[in-house]
């Protein structure tokens, strides 16, 4: 019923707006076409002017409500390239944008018909066109020095003694691997995987795998100030590893490993004075849509000193030894994991 | 293929007549049959009103469908009635599915692109401009245009058809990489919505395909005596790229679009590899899912330029009619339409900078997607000037061709931070992407299609829409498009991901939720005001005023020197000859400040465009 009375409202409104602008064409006719066309030609000019003057008031507003909400600082060393790098391409950009939308508005304004008048024809000038070819071209050959830069830096090998953790992607959670005192990640292979205990895939004959240690949630532990290097892979269909706070993310995709290292700077304790949250969190997201728990495939990632990641480390048990002793009492205790909280948000 | 042969039958008909070729001329169009004047017709003029109509439908559906799953991003902790009204089980109590909810994003999008923004827009203007601005009598092939319709009707079915199945529609966005679209294991829209997804977009680039070789065969072939190419209105420069872009990538898309049907029905191994899904191991060994990606975006990014030429083309012609000004710099415009055209197709990775692919390789794209800025900035200096010092008339075609710039400027700048690789790579993906691509080809082309609607509209029916509705209608889109889309930038930033059902549970984005809101409000407002359009477009086609003036904007091209009302065949008499170019706005020593294009040299005049 209400929505029949909506349509009704709506197609009323419609008619009442359609009997107005009749209207004024009737004014049209009583006062003349070419008197009417005058003044509405004048007052949209005008218009064109208010616009101009809200665009801009409406941004300053909506810059004022954003800041405070936006992400803190960028939160791996990337990450601040990152930052500089939008900040220049702001500029950039911010210029052009103040001076063509200022140009358009004005122009509409100042340029308005008053009469008939003698046109203006200027049809083409090489000097002007070859100054609007030349600018924007150093400009963007600036901005792509600067872009290439970061990005191979950013895409180079991971330095040495960089900590390797992989992070494997499925509908819809993360699992992460530490590759345990060896310090070395075993083979895994997807046809070894069953969800029971190999999730994933990891080769038993492979020794390296061994002492392993797996976060069925994907729990990322980073350390401040240590080059991390993240291995990606996916179980099914495409994920994406998406970490704003650092700046960054890669696709995970079935089949193919790819690679992205950076360094966090900052701990996840400190970030919590900094942004005065007490609940903050660096969150991973996905970001490659995945199917219908895409928007709940979230992962913790916590940033924190060598002396704490090793005590962390020490408390783990090996993948392996989880799901290979005759009473394994421990081994289901992590798995009370983001999957199961996903289901019951899906569902 | 000569101008006269194509529509023999209607001239001969037109001949007999001679002596009352007018008022004849209307009574000859009464005794067509109703079937093959308004359906099967092979008038590219009612064809093009057959693709604008269409395109309307889908436009409606699909803003109906960004109404929708706008709600559950503002509310998404409330329910609606009108959503368990429309999508039934799949919102029940009024709460949408996620499963709908991704069904509805991938519909919106691929709906939007393909359905109104290609076939609305360039199968609309093409049809219905080139014939009448180069001075043809109609299309090279008036069957196969007809057909590119009728193939776009049966993909528009198809496509309508997937949204009342039972596993719901292709719900793996607009995009559809596999493996999420190549299994139906993965997702449910990946089951029988996805082959009709598949078979609907095939149907949709057989009709491309077939428009796109018609206007460039006709653009090249059928010009009238006098009209050299450096003579033809920017509007028909922007359709012939936009055709050339077309017949050159949508083939890929169908070849990836192929695959994926052998993928999910043929056992074969194109795109898949090691896949772990639903308990099981698959046998697919050795295929690249980031290869759909590269034959997608081959196509995608072109599309991008299908979408905005036209729009570029329309808003040149009517910026520099109603300025009373010729178009600046003719010649840097068709320049940069080339430029755009070439670099279109080394652009397409830069949507995949992400993906793992060699460093190196997004280097070059990184690049080469900049350049574009380049002759994009000329356009909009060259717009810029040519509304400069200019005796602007605010027509409503003319309100949306300055937002159209607006727009396009808005939109393009925040085409720098996602071409370069080493920001794409935190804003990939999120909402600074969605407020980029809505801005830069979504809104400003729809801009540069109203534009075109209100302009030409007198031409298509005889009657102007309604003004001061016109006027409301863009006041609220114009500030609507912005308040909607301006602080998604912001969001994405922020790193907030596209294509989320839900951001509470998310400590770094759910501080966005006020705001989301917001937006919503604003997405349901502009959506009517789009209705409103449409309330005024079909009252107007009945109610309009009429036009008495053949060429009622004093505009300088061949479409205006057609009866009000043409029939097929467009000329009663002869087709005109050209002697000037398109936009010769200037004294023409009769105290009148345009020339039209059949109008012959004056003694001692210089022809600028030869």
């Amino acid at each position: 019923m209400s929505g029949l009375l909506l349509v009704l409202l709506v197609a009323l409104i419609f008619v009442v707006l359609y009997q107005v602008a009749r209207s004024s064409e009737m004014v049209a006719r009583i006062q003349g076409e070419e008197v009417f066309d005058k003044k509405r030609n004048k007052i949209l000019a005008f218009s064109m002017l208010v616009l101009m003057v809200a665009f801009f008031v409406g941004i300053y507003a909506c810059h004022r409500y954003m800041m405070p909400l936006m992400a803190p600082q960028a939160a791996s060393d990337h990450g601040k390239n990152y930052d500089f790098m939008f900040f220049v391409t702001l500029m950039v950009t911010g210029f052009i944008f103040v001076l063509t939308q200022i140009l358009l508005f004005w122009f509409a304004y100042k340029y308005q018909r008053t009469g008939e008048k003698v046109p203006f024809h200027f049809a083409h000038s090489t000097k002007l066109e070859l100054v609007w070819t030349t600018i924007p071209a150093i400009a963007m050959a600036v901005l792509v020095a600067i872009g290439l830069k970061a990005w191979f830096t950013m895409t180079s090998e991971a330095p040495k003694g960089a900590m390797q953790i992989e992070i494997v992607g499925k509908q819809f959670n993360w699992i992460s691997r530490y590759p345990g005192p060896d310090g070395v990640l075993g083979k895994r292979y997807f046809t070894n995987i069953n969800d029971k205990d190999n999730i994933l895939g990891l080769d038993w004959k492979d020794q390296k795998n061994m002492d392993d240690i797996i976060v069925p949630n994907g729990e990322l532990r980073l350390i401040k100030d240590k080059p991390v290097e993240l291995l990606i892979g996916s179980r099914d269909v495409i994920h994406d590893v998406g970490l704003s706070h650092f700046r960054m993310k890669m696709d995970a995709v079935p089949g193919i490993t790819s690679r992205l290292w950076f360094t966090p700077i900052i701990t996840t304790e400190e970030m919590k004075k900094i942004t005065g949250n007490e609940n903050f969190v660096y969150e991973l997201s996905c970001d490659q849509m995945c199917g219908k728990g895409h928007y709940s495939m979230r992962a913790v990632i916590i940033v924190e000193t060598q002396a704490e990641h090793d005590a962390w480390l020490a408390k783990q048990q090996s993948y392996y030894a989880q799901n290979h002793t005759t009473e394994a009492p421990a081994a289901e205790a992590p798995k009370v994991d983001s999957a199961k909280s996903i289901t019951m948000n899906i569902k | 293929m000569s101008n006269e042969a194509t529509i023999q039958h209607d001239t001969h008909t037109h001949d007999t007549h001679d002596a009352h070729a007018h008022h004849e001329h209307a009574h000859h169009e009464h005794k067509q049959h109703f079937l093959s004047k308004y359906v099967f017709s092979m008038d590219h003029k009612i064809i093009s009103r057959q693709f604008l109509i269409t395109g309307m439908f889908w436009a409606i559906a699909g803003g109906l469908m960004s109404v929708f799953f706008r709600l559950q991003l503002g509310f998404p902790d409330q329910t609606f009635s009108v959503l368990s009204k429309f999508l039934g089980e799949w919102a029940r109590g009024g709460k949408m599915d996620p499963e709908m909810y991704y069904g509805l994003v991938t519909i919106h999008g691929t709906v939007l692109v393909f359905f109104v923004l290609t076939g609305g827009l360039s199968g609309t203007f093409s049809n219905f401009l080139i014939p009448l601005q180069i001075g043809a009598r109609d299309m090279a092939s008036p069957f196969l245009n007809m057909l590119s319709y009728w193939f776009f009707a049966l993909a528009s079915v198809v496509m309508f058809s997937s949204l009342f199945i039972n596993t719901g529609p292709a719900s793996g966005g607009w995009t559809t990489y596999p493996p999420l679209s190549a299994l139906k294991e993965a997702s449910m829209g990946s089951g029988l919505g996805m082959d009709l997804w598949l078979v609907s977009m095939a149907f949709f680039i057989i009709s491309s395909l077939l428009g796109g070789l018609n206007y460039i065969v006709t653009v090249l072939n059928m010009r009238t005596k006098g009209m050299s190419m450096t003579r033809m209105p920017l509007t028909i420069w922007a359709f012939l790229f936009t055709a050339v872009l077309g017949v050159l990538s949508f083939p890929v898309l169908l070849s990836a679009a192929v695959l994926l049907l052998f993928d999910r029905h043929a056992g074969t191994s194109f795109y898949l590899s090691e896949i772990f899904i639903a308990g099981r191991a698959l046998p697919n060994v050795g295929g690249s899912a980031i290869l759909y990606q590269h034959l997608f975006w081959f196509l995608g990014h072109p599309e991008v330029y299908i979408i905005m030429l036209p729009a570029m083309g329309m808003a040149s012609e009517i910026l520099s009619t109603h300025s009373r000004k010729p178009i600046f710099g003719y010649f840097a415009m068709i320049l940069s339409l080339i430029g755009i055209t070439v670099l279109a197709f080394l652009v397409w990775a830069h949507h995949m900078f992400v993906t793992g692919m060699s460093p190196f390789l997004g280097g070059i794209f990184v690049l080469l997607t900049l350049l574009i800025a380049i002759p994009s900035a000329v356009k909009v200096f060259n717009w810029l000037t040519t509304i400069w010092k200019g005796n602007i008339r605010f027509t409503p075609a003319m309100l949306f061709a300055l937002g159209f710039v607006s727009l396009f400027i808005s939109g393009g700048l925040t085409g720098l931070f996602l071409g370069n690789s080493a920001l794409d790579i935190h804003l990939h993906d999120t909402y600074f992407v969605v407020a980029h691509f809505h801005i830069v080809m979504g809104i400003s082309a729809f801009f540069g299609m109203f534009a075109g609607i209100y302009h030409w509209f007198p031409k298509m029916y005889g009657r102007f829409m309604n003004n001061t509705l016109g006027y409301v209608h863009f006041f609220i889109t114009f500030v609507g498009a912005y308040v909607i889309f301006w602080p998604m930038h912001y969001e994405g930033v922020a790193g907030m991901p596209r294509r989320y059902y839900e951001y509470s549970a998310w400590e770094s984005f759910k501080q966005f939720g006020e705001l989301n809101q917001m937006i919503s409000v604003a997405a349901i407002i502009v959506f009517f005001a789009q209705l409103l359009f449409v309330f005024n477009y079909f009252v107007s086609v009945w109610k309009g005023r009429k036009v008495t003036d053949p060429n009622p904007w004093k505009a300088n091209s061949l479409e205006w020197t057609t009866p009000i009302l043409p029939g097929h065949g467009n000329w009663d008499g002869p087709i005109p000859e050209v002697h000037r170019w398109a936009y010769d706005y200037k004294d023409n020593g009769e105290g009148g400040d345009f020339i039209p294009q059949h109008i012959p040299l004056r003694e001692g005049e210089a022809d600028e465009h030869h």
